[in-house]
Parts: structure tokens; sequence; C-alpha cells
């Protein structure tokens, strides 16, 4: 049985704490899968997994996809230029054909917020939230969780500090919500046409200096400018941007030195972040994509667990005595 | 039970309006008593010693009697959105909702902006037979914000006032030339107020929850600043301005001030912005996605003081029917508006029960105000006026439904919402055109 409240995953601010370290613990169960060298395991075999992707994307689109065969699921991918939508169907109707043809799960991105929701009003599918708007992006909040929890070994009480356009990433508001929620304490900092109003009120503070956002900082995440977002630039130019809250090494010399470097990609190098930041000692980059694989695998059993195989644990004990592959 | 619906109108016996509570904020009276209706004007108030043979009687038990109530601000959607409301439908939603009149607005295509058009709305309204429909013409060809339509033209053929609503009127010297050559025919300017740059494809109101929730906010200073811009005008050249649909704390306040200067101005709210704030939009409600947005509890109390201390004149309810085609979709793509005319009266009824505004007042911000800002007949029970009657039961209970519409559409984010009181007869000019089941 689904574990989760909820039928379907449409965002951080709709799972419980406990809810969360359910699904990070099945991501470190299931993770172990991906360092075999038959990367297949049966639990999903017969399941069906539409990715319908009304945006571009290329690493979630693919970890999804991954995540999916991984288990054994069949996957369909649609992207938005291949779908009905230019020809003017609506999301609801995108919803109702799908749904007709009896998908277990929709994995879907969408540029407008909220449009994940709306479509999990309308189908018995469960519906994953692949990123909306300007809204949620749930997995990457959570692989974000498990990265900071394998490498700090817990996830309450850390200083957690997001530097760059808050306002238009999805990332940063489920980030805020994740970490808050597992009681830890978020601080934002950027460019203030970059911070939406109110930010308080998902629980984080802004502090407009990037060299004091830091200096207590135990994971510092930097976010891409998103320039396809913003309706006019929002910066005075890239060159000041990296000078005032770009991360270099000389804006570390502020930090903890132990602080974990993290980034959801893909990077602007030498804009958000300068090439030997992203590539130090510290830079936990690449543990976030893999772990990002781990995640889905286990939103996706989560969500598709049968009764008996509730305990992801099981899936992953059957499997090793299983068969591998198909 | 049946009744000879015309029998107040011209030539009939009479009609005779028995045992109610009678308010007239006209002449600052209330009393039980009864209204005697006859060749469509109200012929006598309060205990007619003889009443005319064969004339109707009809025995309220108490029930309000109150001039006619007056919309200043719906869209009927006719010309050019018949699948949303015609001014059929339009109107027979009003008298449903207690409304004996209302003011269209000109956002229809072709654009109200000539007098065919003006005629054209008016002919209909006289063809449906229910509320009576004062067309508003634009203030600008088009909608196009450049060039003034014929503001004495349009003025002969029965528009009543001047709006681009629905957009604002971006350039301040177009504003100027408006209100300025309102002034040749004492001609009213109704203003939507809001700065374009500000809104900026926001589609809710700016603040914790358009962040909860991911979506583009419209801040509060659009609309004051676009407020403040066309109350300075008006200073400016004298002319007479109305503000539509406040809905910030901020307008409120700013239009407080400019009344105090003498400024001939007058402005409305509408009842979901003293009945709802912007979490009604959580779960990505489109039904709850209007313009100017739902705004904080702090604005919908301040929009209540307003309504009571006499800053706001007039409810009016924006009644903007839109079909399942443009309200079930992304948020962002929802087109703006909720159905109005039949939930108005008992959410303004819901202040008066919360004792923030008298029956009074009530009557006077949905009837003669409305009258006579518009300049139009109606907004009074005295003796000689024509018979436009609102007859209301101030206690019946009943529950928003989403067939229960008499409107085309039914966008309301109150369907399942528990009422109370609802107008038990509509009378205009002497004819009955709604009698409640």
């Amino acid at each position: 049985m689904n574990r989760l409240r909820s039928r379907h995953v449409l965002g951080i601010s709709h799972l419980e704490p406990d809810e969360i370290t359910y699904i990070l613990d099945s991501a470190e169960a299931l993770k172990g899968i991906l360092d075999r060298p038959i990367k297949k395991v049966p639990p999903l075999r017969g399941r069906t997994v539409v990715h319908l992707f009304f945006e571009p994307s290329t690493r979630t689109k693919l970890s999804f996809e991954l995540a999916a065969k991984r288990l054994s699921a069949d996957t369909v991918g649609i992207t938005a230029s291949a779908s009905s939508v230019v020809k003017g169907e609506t999301l609801i109707d995108t919803a109702r054909n799908i749904e007709a043809m009896k998908p277990d799960v929709i994995v879907m991105r969408h540029p407008m917020s909220g449009a994940p929701h709306i479509m999990s009003r309308y189908v018995d599918a469960a519906v994953i939230n692949a990123g909306d708007g300007t809204n949620e992006h749930p997995s990457q909040a959570l692989l974000d969780l498990m990265t900071v929890r394998q490498h700090l070994g817990r996830l309450d009480g850390l200083n957690i500090t997001i530097i760059g356009d808050i306002l238009h990433s999805r990332v940063a508001h489920s980030d805020i919500l994740a970490f808050t929620k597992m009681g830890s304490r978020v601080t934002v900092c950027g460019p203030a046409t970059m911070l939406p109003p109110d930010i308080s009120a998902l629980g984080a503070r802004v502090i407009y200096c990037v060299k004091e956002a830091i200096r207590d900082a135990d994971v510092i995440i930097a976010l891409r400018i998103q320039k396809e977002r913003q309706g006019r630039s929002l910066i005075p130019s890239s060159r000041e941007y990296a000078t005032f809250f770009g991360i270099n090494r000389q804006t570390l010399e502020y930090a903890n030195p132990d602080a974990l470097i993290m980034h959801p990609g893909p990077i602007n190098r030498g804009v958000e972040m300068s090439p030997d930041v992203a590539d130090c000692d510290h830079s936990v980059i690449l543990d976030q994509v893999t772990n990002g694989v781990a995640v889905r695998m286990a939103l996706l059993s989560v969500l598709l667990a049968e009764p008996e195989r509730a305990d992801q644990k099981n899936i992953v004990d059957e499997s090793t005595g299983g068969e591998h592959g198909a | 039970m049946e009744h000879n619906i015309k029998a107040g109108t011209k030539g009939g016996p009479g009609l005779l309006l028995k045992n109610g509570h009678i308010i007239d904020p006209f002449s600052n009276t209330e009393v039980d008593g009864s209204v005697l209706v006859r060749d469509g004007k109200i012929q006598e108030v309060g205990n007619p010693e003889s009443i005319p043979e064969g004339c109707l009687v009809i025995d309220l038990q108490g029930k309000w009697i109150v001039p006619g109530l007056i919309d200043m601000h719906v869209h009927l959607r006719e010309p050019g959105e018949e699948y949303k409301e015609t001014i059929e439908s339009g109107t027979r939603a009003a008298a449903a909702g207690g409304f004996t009149a209302v003011a269209c607005m000109p956002n229809t295509n072709p654009v109200n902006d000539s007098s065919d058009t003006t005629r054209f709305i008016l002919d209909r309204a006289r063809d449906a037979g229910f509320a009576r429909v004062y067309p508003v013409a634009s203030i600008t060809k088009g909608l196009g914000g450049d060039e003034l339509t014929e503001f004495g033209d349009l003025l002969e053929n029965g528009a009543v006032a001047f709006s681009d609503d629905g957009l604002p009127v971006r350039d301040a010297g177009v504003m100027r030339l408006a209100l300025d050559y309102a002034r040749n025919f004492n001609a009213l300017i109704i203003s939507h107020s809001e700065e374009p740059e500000l809104v900026a494809g926001g589609v809710m109101n700016e603040g914790a929850v358009s962040t909860q929730l991911g979506l583009k906010g419209i801040p509060a200073a659009a609309e004051h600043i676009a407020i403040f811009r066309d109350t300075a005008i008006a200073e400016l050249t004298g002319s007479r301005l109305h503000i539509a649909h406040v809905s910030t704390a901020g307008g409120v306040e700013i239009i407080r001030n400019a009344k105090r200067r003498g400024v001939k101005i007058t402005a409305e709210t509408a009842p979901h912005y003293f009945s709802l704030t912007e979490e009604a939009v959580i779960g990505y409600n489109t039904f709850a996605k209007m313009n100017p947005p739902l705004r904080t509890e702090e604005d919908r109390l301040a929009i209540i003081q307003g309504l009571r201390d006499g800053t706001l004149d007039a409810i009016a309810t924006d009644h903007a029917p839109h079909s399942v085609l443009e309200k079930e979709c992304e948020f962002a793509l929802a087109m703006n508006g909720i159905t109005g005319l039949e939930t108005s009266l008992a959410l303004s009824l819901e202040l008066v029960r919360q004792a923030h505004i008298s029956p009074m007042d009530m009557v006077r911000l949905m009837s003669t105000n409305p009258a006579s800002i518009l300049g139009v007949n109606g907004g009074t029970l005295k003796v000689g006026e024509v018979a436009d009657i609102t007859v209301i039961d101030p206690d019946f209970k009943w529950v928003v439904t989403e067939n229960g519409f008499i409107s085309k559409s039914h966008n309301s984010p109150f369907i399942g919402k528990e009422m109370q009181g609802r107008a038990e007869f509509v009378i205009v000019g002497g004819k009955i055109v709604q009698a409640a089941k």
C-alpha cells in the first residue's frame, strides 16, 4: 500500500516529515541497485509510467525514465511539441485521453504553476509533479535532502543557504519547504529583484549580503539564473551578478570550511558558481544527480507498491535473489 | 400562487404590497406599511385607506420593501460572447438576484463604442423584459486607449456612462481628455484603476499566498497608483469620476482623502472583496481568479469600513460570466471574473447580519446611490416615482449550487456555500418580473 497520505506527489507542501523520511529511507534502500552490474529489478513489471513534459528537460526526464526502467516499469514519453497541445487541446482533454490509456503514473512537467494539481483531479493514475512553473519541484528537493543526509548524517538543526534567483526557482521553493519541515533553518540570498514577496511565509529568512548569508551555512545551494523565465532583465549584467552573488573561492572564505556545495544544475559556470568551486572537494553536485535516480525510484515504488511489498527492503531483498533484467 | 404580473402596470387594476417593512434611503424612512403601485408608478406609501377594485394584494408578512436594486457594473457578454451570457439570460439572472436594473460594461464584441451597439443592447433588453439595462459605452474607440468615442451621440442614444472597464486607460493624457470632454455633458467616467506595468502578467494578489502557490502576483500598489492618478486628474479637471471595483485598503484610503478634498469622486466595491480573501485561490481555484484579485484580510476589513463610512458608495457585482472553457484550465490561462448577480444580495445581507451596516445602508449602497451616480430613475420609493421595487426576504436560507444559476454560467467561488436572504419579488415599472418559488 502507498504509505503516503496522498495518491499523488504534487509538492513538498503536501508531505509530512514522516512521509519524507519514509521516501528517503526507501531511496537509500533502492540506491544499491544503481551500483550493480545489472541495474534492473522487477517490482514495477507491467506498470506503465507516462512522462508528460510540456517544457524542455534533459536531466529530470532522463532521471525519471531511468528510475522507472530500473524498476522494470514500461515508460512512454510525451513532449509538448509532440503532444496535442499545439493543436489546441486543453490540459483536461489531454488528461482524459492519457487516462483512457490506463497508465499507472503520470510524471508531469508544465510551465504553469498548479497544472499537475489540475491534472490530478481528472485522472486515476498517480501524478508526480516533475516541476510546475515557479511552484514546486518536489523530487529535486527530496534528492537534495537525501544528499545532505548522506553527507552530514542528519537533516535537523542545519543552516541551509540558497543563493540566486529564488523568485523563479521551483527548486528553491521546494527546498525551503523541505529543509524547514525537517527542522533546519533556511536562509535565502540573491538580488532583491529575484526574491519572492513575503518569503517568510515559507519559513525562510532573507539576508542580502552573500558573505553574511553563507557565514554559518552547513550547506550552500547555488541556483541557476533562469533567463527564460524573466519577463525583463532582473539584473544589470551577468558580470555584476558574478561579482556580488556568485560563489567563488573568495566568497567561500567567509563560509564554514566544511560546508557542502550544491547546485540543481545545469550550471552557468562563471556566473553563479566559479568552475573551481563546482569541482571542489566539498561539491556534491554529482551525488545529487545519482541520488535523483534513487529518489525517483523510491517515489514510483512507494506510490505503486503492492500491499505485500510495502516494505522497500523486501523489494531489494527479493530482487537480490530473483531475476535481474527482463 | 399565480399572480397577474401586470396588475401594477399601465391600465392594470393596481398592485398592493401589504404588511411590508418599507426601507427608503432617499427619504431616510424605515416604517412598516404598504406600497400601492398603479400605472407603473408608486401611487401611495404607508397604509392606503382605500384600495382600487380588482387590485392584486400581496401580503408580505413583514418582508422588506425597498427601491429596486441596481447593479452598476455587470458584463452581459452580448454582442459577441453569447455562449457565456446573453442580455436575456443576464437580465433574468439580475431579476433572480433582486435587481431591477443593471449597467453593462462595453467590452463586448464589437465593443460598445457606437450608438448602433448601444441601441442594439437597449433593444435586446426591452425584448427580454426583465431588468432594465443601462449601457456603459467605452471611453476610447475599440477600448484601444487612444481616441475618444462620441460621448454626446452615445449619451443621446442611451449610454449612461463611459468606461474602458477590463482595461485601464493606460495614457494619463487620454484620461485627462476624457475627463475634460465629459464636463460638456456632465458625463460620468468610470475607471478600471490598475497600473499595467505593475500588473505585468500577475494572476492573483501579490503576497504570502502567491509565493506559496508559485503564482505571479499583482501588488496592491498597482491599484493605489491608478486610483491616485485618476483622482488627481479628476481634481485637475473638476469632472465626475467613479472608481470601479475597489479591492485594496490603500485604494479606500486614497478615495477617502480625495473626497475630503472635495474631488467629485464616487466608488464601488464588489461582494467578493468583502466576503473572500486571496486564500480562496489555494488549490489553484480558477473560480477565485478575478481582476482586481482577491486581497488580504486587512484589505477585506478596510473595504467593509469603507462601506460603513461612505467612502465606498456602491456595491456592484462586476458580474463576469465565463463558460467552463475559460475556467477549467491552468490557473494562469483562466479568464478573470465570477458570476455575481445571483449571490450579491445574500452576501450583502451578511454584512447586515454581522452588524457592519444597517439595512438602510445596504439599500443605499445597492439602489439609491447607484441610481444617483448613474443619473437614472429609481433608487427611491417616493410617490410618483417609477415602480421599480424589490421585496427582500432577509431570512430565507438556501445553498449555492452549480445547477441553481439562472445565468448561463456558474463560475462562482460560492458554490456549496449556505446563503441567507433572497429577493421574493422584483417589480420593474409595476410589472412583477420575478416571484420566488
